[in-house]
């Protein structure tokens, strides 16, 4: 990739949870890069390990059961898996931020919102030196700030109002304004819609977008809608199954789809924009990462398959910016597709 | 769709396939419970406690000691070869009354705790199905039975009754039923919302069967919990009663009216006291470790 | 097949020494189902849309209103009308993964409402279990299963099986996709489109999922709290909606592809609730094309056009054309 130093750099990151039933090989040797100011969208369904990933960036999964087995997530230069607990409370919050999927979850129903962040804004203040931190006035004006920013209605009264008053666009807005109160750089969003109604939806992505311009926020992106992806990011990752199967721009991504998975499921997912004739899908199901298949894990499920997908599929570059981990990269449309003009 | 199928052909399943999924569960269950030693302990404490009970009666070096011989030339010997707890004031043998303890401790428990959910479980299925003032009126009830220490009121009861062992396992059975209905209500409650509740209803399933084939076995988990820690309790309210003088009375075995006499004779024939008051320990221990253990196990959160 | 006509589902919420409040879930809506089709109710939260399928089978009471199905007035609900609701119409709920009975196996799942309404037993009603489960894709294998050893797709399947044992008229499909992913969620589609071809049946489909509406559906209602707004085709109100709550529905979706088409700001504001509502339109406070003196004081009309209903003051005097 051409252009500045990356943001972030995941790095044959391989990751396994011991389980009572035996080691569960969430993460096989992932690796892409996100580049200062962009946004990149992380798109799978459930169990493709795109949550995981969020949180071992954020260092937030319990280390028994995790166990990192290699790789590197390097971000601003240091190695994200190797800094230590010290290093990654200073960068949590500070450098890198992460909202959730339920925002009622993840705010204390007995603390009003003020409370809520003025504890996290002072919290931050502890990794800077003493003579730079804020007092609590000041954590005030700069919470009413944040909630400003998101464009929370009367933010002075609100600090006041409890969680549960609030409805659950308004709650996501408040967590945006706790992940954000810390000025990172890199905003981490997992499945941030997901839970809320279409329009609010709408109006949260825009407040995303907008937040990104104005404060040159990088954005990683996770969910399993593919119109969030194309409507809030620049680039697209696409897993399955603990694997990366496909990494491109937004563009490339939607026009020419170029792996088997990435095509089934374009095709599965009906269009609000038109009527389609009929929907495909992709048979099998999930293969038991207890113990994964060899190799391509889609291969199971795969019609393109065949038997040197045994052996992991090489990545190959088949345009600028776009990759695929595919033994069969450029093959023609597969059998079942519906095939459209384009947008 | 006609109802004509060629699949009458197909030989029915044997119990092995229909119960494959029984099994599996009852397999991983048992595993889980496997894993924890504290569990493994309790079990085992619990078998040792129904196995002696079992064959008690034919293992016992003295069992006329337990209906009221007298042999005064050994009385209070200390423990030795023959007489493994060493003897009593009529010069019982300690060890066969003991043994033979078991068995009451067991009947007394047994009947209390089954009582007390024959009670309390419909009770609390009545209280939170239906609502509305029958839930009030039956939580009030439980709520005035709960408010007095169990104990006390058990003590009331056999006092108004008169002592004896069936009064005592009468009173503590009207002690321990309002805790099954606290348990059972609250679950029925969280029940009454599940979506296979109202698919039921929409299939036309009357109350009843909502409650008995829906609702019923979703709670059985929480109430085998309890019964399991309720034994011991149960145990520990039975001997009490009996050290108090108001259960089971002399001569019968049991380990709390033995205590209760026993007592007088500390410290010098220490024996007399100590093995059936470690008897009632060990027992105790055993059912709330047994509890603890099938709690972690059926605890659905520990399924994931 | 499925008539309503102004029902209303209106639930009491009163504290008990407080004053009255009432939520109005369902507040006038008017449906008319033919026989065999595919009808949509599209919503987001308060809506009302999933009470209305409730309602239609009596799991909620009806405040006010007719409801009629196949042509019998089943508004009071009596021992009679109820034996013949429940043959008649049936639901397949949201959440796949508590609408069955964890305790159950899925033989005993399935064959409940055949145990209640029909005089099968014992090795016939195995049988006819097997078949169902056939009809939804499912081997033999699954009767003895239990719920939580079959994936969320397997369990829709056996909730559709149960729901279509007693060979109803009418399926009420609650959200029946929402909680499954997306491969999946094709796989059911596919299954539920030609199920209602091989048998007949005529779906209310109620759901948020714009696409997934537009893909099944040939007539599409939407509501917004507790009324319909507008309501006719599904490719003539998607490719030209007329009230401005449906045309900010279709705005806010993302498409599943790289060049978005150009949309105007988002909606503002949050969904009220049912609890409080507006005089006037209640769409009123969101809406860009408010008229001050109009739509703050009078509910707006329902304007018709032939199949087509448009409730906004907007078409009023207009004659839609």
């Amino acid at each position: 990739m051409t252009g500045p130093a990356p943001l972030l750099s995941v790095q044959d990151f391989r990751l396994e949870f011991d389980t009572f039933d035996g080691v569960y090989k969430a993460i096989d040797g992932i690796g892409f890069d996100l580049a200062p100011g962009e946004s990149l969208g992380i798109v799978g369904e459930t169990g493709c390990g795109k949550s995981v990933t969020a949180k071992s960036i954020m260092g937030l999964l319990p280390s028994p059961p995790a166990r990192v087995r290699d790789g590197r997530i390097l971000f601003g230069g240091e190695d994200l898996l190797r800094v230590g607990e010290r290093r990654m409370r200073a960068i949590r919050g500070n450098e890198i931020a992460m909202i959730f999927q339920d925002p009622m979850t993840y705010l204390n129903p007995v603390f009003s919102i003020g409370t809520q962040l003025v504890d996290v804004i002072l919290a931050h203040q502890r990794s800077r030196p003493r003579a730079e931190r804020m007092t609590r006035e000041q954590a005030r004006d700069h919470a009413v700030e944040m909630l400003r920013r998101v464009h929370l209605p009367n933010p002075e009264r609100q600090l006041d109002s409890y969680p549960h008053q609030l409805s659950g666009g308004m709650r996501q807005r408040v967590l945006i304004a706790m992940a954000l109160s810390g000025r990172p750089r890199l905003l981490i969003a997992d499945e941030p819609t997901t839970a809320l109604d279409v329009t609010i939806q709408a109006q949260i992505l825009d407040l995303i977008g907008e937040l990104r311009r104005d404060l040159g926020l990088s954005v990683v992106m996770i969910t399993h809608d593919l119109g969030v992806v194309a409507s809030v990011c620049d680039r697209v990752v696409v897993m399955y199954a603990g694997q990366i199967v496909e990494d491109a721009s937004v563009a490339r991504l939607f026009d020419h789809p170029s792996h088997p998975y990435t095509r089934g499921l374009l095709a599965a997912v009906p269009h609000p924009g038109r009527p389609a004739a009929s929907l495909s899908s992709i048979s099998g199901s999930l293969p038991n990462l207890l113990d994964p298949p060899a190799g391509c894990r889609f291969h199971g499920r795969c019609p393109l398959a065949g038997d040197d997908c045994l052996r992991p599929p090489p990545i190959s570059t088949i345009a600028d910016g776009h990759r695929v981990a595919c033994w069969r990269a450029t093959e023609a449309v597969f059998p079942g597709e519906a095939v459209d003009a384009g947008a | 769709m006609a109802i004509q199928s060629e699949n009458l052909a197909l030989a029915p399943p044997g119990f092995a396939e229909r119960h494959a999924g029984t099994i599996r569960a009852l397999r991983l269950y048992a595993r889980t419970f496997a894993r924890n030693g504290s569990a493994m302990l309790g079990l085992a404490i619990v078998l040792l406690f129904l196995t002696t009970a079992a064959i008690g009666p034919w293992i016992v070096p003295f069992p006329d000691d337990a209906t009221g011989s007298i042999h005064l030339d050994i009385k209070l010997q200390p423990p030795d070869g023959v007489h493994w707890f060493g003897t009593d004031e009529v010069g019982n043998d300690v060890f066969t009354r003991v043994v033979l303890g078991t068995r009451v401790t067991l009947q007394i428990a047994c009947i209390v705790t089954g009582v007390a959910m024959l009670i309390g479980v419909p009770l609390g299925m009545i209280a939170g199905f239906v609502g509305g003032w029958v839930q009030e009126a039956i939580m009030r009830v439980t709520d005035v039975f709960l408010s007095v220490p169990g104990l006390v009121l058990a003590i009331a009861i056999v006092g108004a009754l008169g002592p004896g062992i069936v009064n005592a396992m009468l009173a503590l059975s009207l002690v321990w039923w309002p805790g099954y209905v606290r348990l059972v209500q609250a679950k029925t409650l969280a029940l009454k919302n599940e979506i296979y509740v109202q698919a039921a209803r929409s299939m036309g399933a009357s109350s009843l069967r909502i409650v008995f084939v829906h609702m019923l076995p979703n709670c059985t988990s929480p109430i085998i919990v309890k019964a399991s820690m309720d034994m011991g309790m149960a145990i520990l309210g039975a001997a009490s009663l009996g050290f108090l003088g108001l259960g089971a009375q002399p001569p019968f075995p049991e380990w709390g009216a033995m205590i209760s006499i026993a007592r007088t004779y500390l410290p010098d024939w220490w024996w007399y006291s100590f093995f059936p008051g470690v008897a009632i320990a060990v027992t105790v221990l055993g059912f709330n470790l047994l509890g603890d253990g099938l709690r972690d196990v059926l605890d659905p959160k520990h399924r994931e | 097949m499925l008539a309503l006509d102004d029902l209303k589902v209106h639930f009491d919420v009163s504290r008990r020494r407080g004053e009255k409040v009432v939520v109005k879930a369902v507040d006038g809506v008017t449906l008319r189902l033919r026989k065999g089709e595919a009808f949509g109710l599209v919503g987001e939260s308060g809506s009302g849309k999933s009470t209305i399928g409730k309602a239609a089978l009596h799991l909620v009471p009806i405040t006010g209103g007719r409801l009629e199905i196949d042509g019998e007035d089943l508004t009071r609900l009596d021992r009679r009308a109820e034996k013949r609701l429940r043959r008649t119409a049936q639901m397949i709920f949201q959440d796949p993964h508590s609408a069955l009975n964890p305790r159950m196996t899925i033989l005993r799942s399935v064959a409940e409402p055949l145990v209640l309404h029909t005089p099968l037993r014992g090795a016939e009603l195995t049988a006819r279990v097997a078949e169902l489960l056939e009809i939804v894709g499912l081997s033999r294998q699954f009767l003895y299963r239990y719920p939580h050893e079959l994936s969320g797709g397997q369990k829709q399947r056996v909730c559709i099986a149960r729901a279509i044992a007693l060979e109803p008229e009418l399926l009420i499909l609650d959200e029946p996709t929402s909680a499954l992913d997306v491969s999946v969620q094709s796989q059911i589609l596919e299954f539920l489109k030609a199920l209602q071809a091989d048998l007949g049946l005529t779906y209310l489909f109620i759901s948020h999922n714009l696409a997934v509406v537009r893909y099944l559906c040939r007539r599409v209602a939407v509501m917004y709290l507790g009324v319909i707004v507008e309501e006719g085709e599904t490719e003539a109100l998607f490719s030209n909606p007329r009230h401005p709550y449906t045309q900010a529905l279709l705005q806010a979706v993302p498409y599943p592809q790289a060049v978005q088409p150009d949309r105007g700001p988002p909606l503002q504001g949050d969904i009220p609730s049912p609890v409080d509502l507006p005089p006037g339109c209640r769409f009123h406070k969101r809406c860009p094309a408010f008229v001050e003196g109009v739509c703050d004081r009078h509910e707006p009309p329902q304007v018709r056009d032939g199949d087509a209903m448009v409730r906004c003051h907007l078409y009023a005097d207009a004659g839609v054309s």
